[in-house]
């Protein structure tokens, strides 16, 4: 339960620390080596991001706004974390032996929590596997070696994924948003553009979707809100004629981020998918590194369908990362186990609500640490 | 296609039964095992898997002292009943006011597809009932949503009704509705904000509204892709809400499609109509029975009829079916039928229609490229009038010329020709009560397919019927007998 205990900690530390000066946090912070480590880590993160070169007190700023992201993570994922870990809680409450039935009930609360139905047999099955080995009879024994196996599965799923945003080193960065009908792909954009605009980044915003009706005032009305120029086309026009014209536009009065906005459109249908290829292939004759992302957005409350998107997604068009969207309902987030474990994916954005700042980088820490909270206290 | 691999799962659970004398008890449990899994990865709410799987097995092991069917197609047999009563037995039509206008108020998750609904019944009811329906924009919140639904109206030509975003959208509603009567519009729909059920201000504005229009039916909307949280939404919704049914969208997606299952168990309110596809006219009203068929991989006959029924044009049919009577079908009635069967969409899914086909492993990696039909045409449209009219008139050397002019290869010119001369003997064939040669069309695939349904084409009618009945038959032939191989193995 180490990890555990590392959250814990670093957890309470942060929220009593958060009103204190800068300075004591950054002290209390060395004492403890692990927290002080991922700080750290977060940090370089940041700097590949960020251009500019990072001073003492920008990253002590830095680090009390990692504070407020744990703090809105916790209130995002109140919602799933109940949802989650009261299902685990009345799924542990009513279990009195380990036999078949206990398991046949694992299988159908991790499939009930969005899991994924292959991940749910595997979990199961390492389970009978360990309960046998370890002799675990009691019922705590049993849930500290379920949260293990899920958090040991999880960080197996993780390794070598590369979370953080790609940029074009010389000139502009394109970064492509795809996703089925419905699952936020506008206002992701709308979020995406606020959030670099504010750092201080030229950004253009192409409205490719040319066949959702207002799908273009859409994107103007988020440019609009941002101050960020849209480039659009004609209704019912080729939508790579759109992104062609504001690729050029990009590249030529050197824009730094161009984010490309697709239609929806669901992953079994051939010929759409075929569309955003043309897509791509006109993004990288006029750049040759672009797109430097192409984001899959996805809805949180999608269940198994999920993969079969991220599968045929991938297929088309090289998805770098997934943008997670609607993470303030009820959707139990068990969706990111599946995600990790079929696809290696990272999620590299989590979409918490309606307002631009509601749009956070995915902290895989947190997450899992935000949705069994209350299963070890 | 929607269902697809719940259909695969479900099949291969109750392949084990097929060619059983008599089903043990193991056997039996197995099935049950496969089932469950089947559903719950389709993402059927697990409640409802328990349910579902507790009354097959109670009917199922009731059933042994029923004689007559063999216990596996018993089996198919229960299990069938138990979705097609899962989903809610009959179709159940809209409500309607006994006195215009009947109001229909929309609600639902972001996304899930309401502005799109609200155009697509409106202009259902339009095309099928002459109505005159009024929109009321009343979605202030997302971003351009006002515009959205302007544009659908401007495109159909209903009239929507809107003031902005800066009017809260219970005065919306009220100036709405109050337009809509004094123009005595029969048809007010509500297209509302997405909300989050757990959202209570804005769950609260969504009963503020049901309470000024009393609408007579509340349509919740539901992505067909949702997964386990279906139930929680529709629960939310229903317990705010006074809903009157259910739409499922973006069924034309590979969605296992449980919330199909999962929605009528949770809510108790009915899935009034489904959408599959991008088009104004892809809402259709949703059949419990035919649904489960389908999702058994029994295909779904009706549907298809109904398909070509509406998307046919009766009186192109009649005379063709003429010309076919006379032998005098062309080219250009060719082209037509082409048209027509490329006007009712994939040609994959309507081949899953037919019974049988849906899990047919030759046609599981059947991707049937829509271009093929185009390269048919463009052939046609490389010949003369004189050679559209008379097909014999086609020699070696107007071969040449016509894969020169369409820029396909001469060999496809050949065997379009051939499979032209084939068609045109087999409908005058058919046409003249002699079904002998349809054997050898059905035994083609790929192309061959294609043509026999283009050519097929399925016209209205007496001949319509028996092309189906035959096809059925045949199809039902094919079943058996590929189960008999399967069961020797």
């Amino acid at each position: 339960m180490g990890l555990f205990d590392i959250f814990r900690k670093k957890k309470t530390e942060e929220i009593d620390e958060a009103v204190e000066s800068t300075d004591e946090l950054v002290s209390e912070q060395e004492n403890s080596d692990e927290p002080s480590d991922e700080i750290e880590v977060a940090n370089q993160s940041s700097d590949e991001t960020q251009t500019t070169t990072p001073e003492y007190v920008s990253e002590n700023q830095e680090i009390t706004a990692e504070v407020e992201e744990q703090q809105i993570y916790d209130k995002g994922l109140e919602k799933s974390r109940t949802g989650f870990s009261a299902r685990f809680n009345k799924f542990l409450a009513n279990f009195r032996s380990v036999d078949e039935d206990f398991f046949e009930d694992l299988e159908e609360t991790l499939v009930g929590a969005d899991v994924g139905f292959d991940m749910a047999i595997k979990i199961s099955d390492e389970l009978r596997e360990e309960v046998k080995l370890e002799n675990a009879k009691r019922k705590e024994d049993v849930r500290d070696v379920i949260i293990k196996k899920l958090v040991d599965l999880y960080e197996a799923d993780g390794v070598n994924e590369d979370g953080t945003m790609h940029f074009n080193l010389q000139g502009t960065t394109v970064i492509l948003l795809v996703g089925v009908n419905g699952v936020g792909k506008t206002t992701t954009i709308g979020k995406l553009a606020t959030k670099y605009q504010q750092q201080g980044k030229s950004v253009l915003l192409a409205a490719a979707d040319t066949f959702r009706a207002g799908a273009t005032k859409q994107l103007q009305e988020w440019g609009k809100r941002a101050g960020v120029p849209v480039v659009s086309g004609k209704e019912k026009a080729d939508p790579a004629s759109v992104v062609f014209e504001a690729v050029t536009k990009a590249r030529d009065e050197n824009y730094d981020v161009l984010f490309v906005d697709t239609a929806g459109r669901l992953q079994n249908n051939v010929n759409l998918m075929q569309e955003l290829e043309k897509m791509k292939r006109i993004i990288k004759r006029e750049i040759p590194s672009a797109p430097h992302e192409v984001l899959l957005v996805l809805d949180a409350t999608t269940g198994q369908n999920a993969l079969q998107q991220a599968k045929l997604f991938k297929d088309s068009s090289d998805v770098t990362g997934i943008v997670l969207t609607k993470m303030d309902g009820t959707a139990k987030g068990g969706m990111v186990f599946a995600i990790r474990n079929e696809m290696h994916l990272p999620v590299k954005w989590v979409g918490f609500g309606e307002k631009a700042s509601d749009l956070r980088e995915f902290k895989s820490e947190e997450f899992i640490y935000g949705l069994f909270k209350d299963l070890i206290a | 296609m929607a269902f697809e691999n719940l259909t695969e799962r479900l099949s291969k659970a109750m392949k084990n039964l097929t060619g059983r004398g008599r089903v043990s008890e193991e056997d039996l449990r197995a099935t049950m095992r496969e089932i469950r899994l089947a559903l719950l990865e389709a993402d059927v709410n697990y409640g409802t898997v328990k349910k579902f799987v507790a009354n097959v097995r109670e009917k199922a092991s009731g059933a042994d002292i029923l004689e007559g069917l063999n216990p596996a197609q018993q089996i198919v047999k229960i299990v069938n009943d138990e979705l097609t009563a899962t989903m809610g037995e009959e179709a159940v039509p809209l409500n309607k006011s006994p006195k215009i206008p009947t109001i229909i108020m929309m609600a639902g998750l972001q996304g899930a597809g309401k502005t799109t609904t609200v155009a697509k019944l409106a202009y259902k009811l339009k095309q099928e009932q002459h109505a005159r329906p009024l929109l009321i924009a009343a979605d202030v919140y997302r971003p351009a949503a006002i515009d959205q639904l302007e544009i659908l109206g401007r495109d159909l030509e209903i009239p929507v009704f809107q003031i902005g975003t800066d009017v809260d959208p219970r005065e919306i509603v009220r100036q709405g509705l109050a337009q809509g009567i004094a123009n005595k519009n029969d048809y007010i729909f509500i297209d509302t904000a997405g909300r989050l059920q757990i959202d209570e201000e804005l769950m609260q504005e969504l009963k503020d509204i049901a309470n000024i229009a009393q609408p007579n039916e509340i349509l919740l909307t539901v992505d067909a892709m949702t997964g386990q949280n279906a139930a929680e939404t529709a629960k939310g919704f229903s317990e705010a809400l006074d809903l009157t049914g259910v739409v499922l969208t973006k069924l034309d997606g590979d969605t296992r499609g449980g919330a199909a299952l999962s929605i009528r168990d949770v809510t108790g309110k009915p899935i009034k109509f489904i959408g599959q596809g991008e088009k104004p006219t892809d809402l259709d009203v949703f059949y419990p029975e035919r649904m489960a068929s389908r999702i058994l991989g029994m295909g779904d006959v009706l549907t298809l009829i109904e398909k070509a029924q509406r998307d046919f044009d009766e009186e192109a049919q009649a005379k063709q079916l003429e010309k076919m009577r006379q032998n005098t079908f062309d080219f250009n009635d060719f082209v037509a039928q082409l048209k027509q069967v490329q006007s009712m969409g994939p040609m994959e899914d309507l081949l899953k229609m037919i019974p049988g086909m849906a899990n047919n492993p030759a046609l599981a990696n059947v991707n049937i490229d829509a271009k093929q039909f185009s390269h048919l045409e463009a052939i046609v449209s490389s010949m003369t009038p004189a050679e559209r009219e008379d097909p014999d008139l086609i020699n070696p050397s107007r071969r040449r010329r016509l894969a020169a002019g369409a820029g396909r290869p001469i060999v496809e010119v050949n065997r379009m020709i051939k499979q032209f001369d084939q068609m045109r003997k087999m409908m005058n064939q058919a046409t003249n009560g002699n079904f002998g040669g349809m054997d050898k069309m059905m035994g083609g695939a790929g192309l061959d397919m294609s043509a026999m349904m283009g050519g097929g084409g399925m016209p209205s009618g007496n001949f319509g019927q028996k092309v189906q009945n035959f096809a059925i038959k045949q199809a039902a032939r094919r079943l058996q007998k590929a189960k008999k191989k399967r069961g020797k193995k």
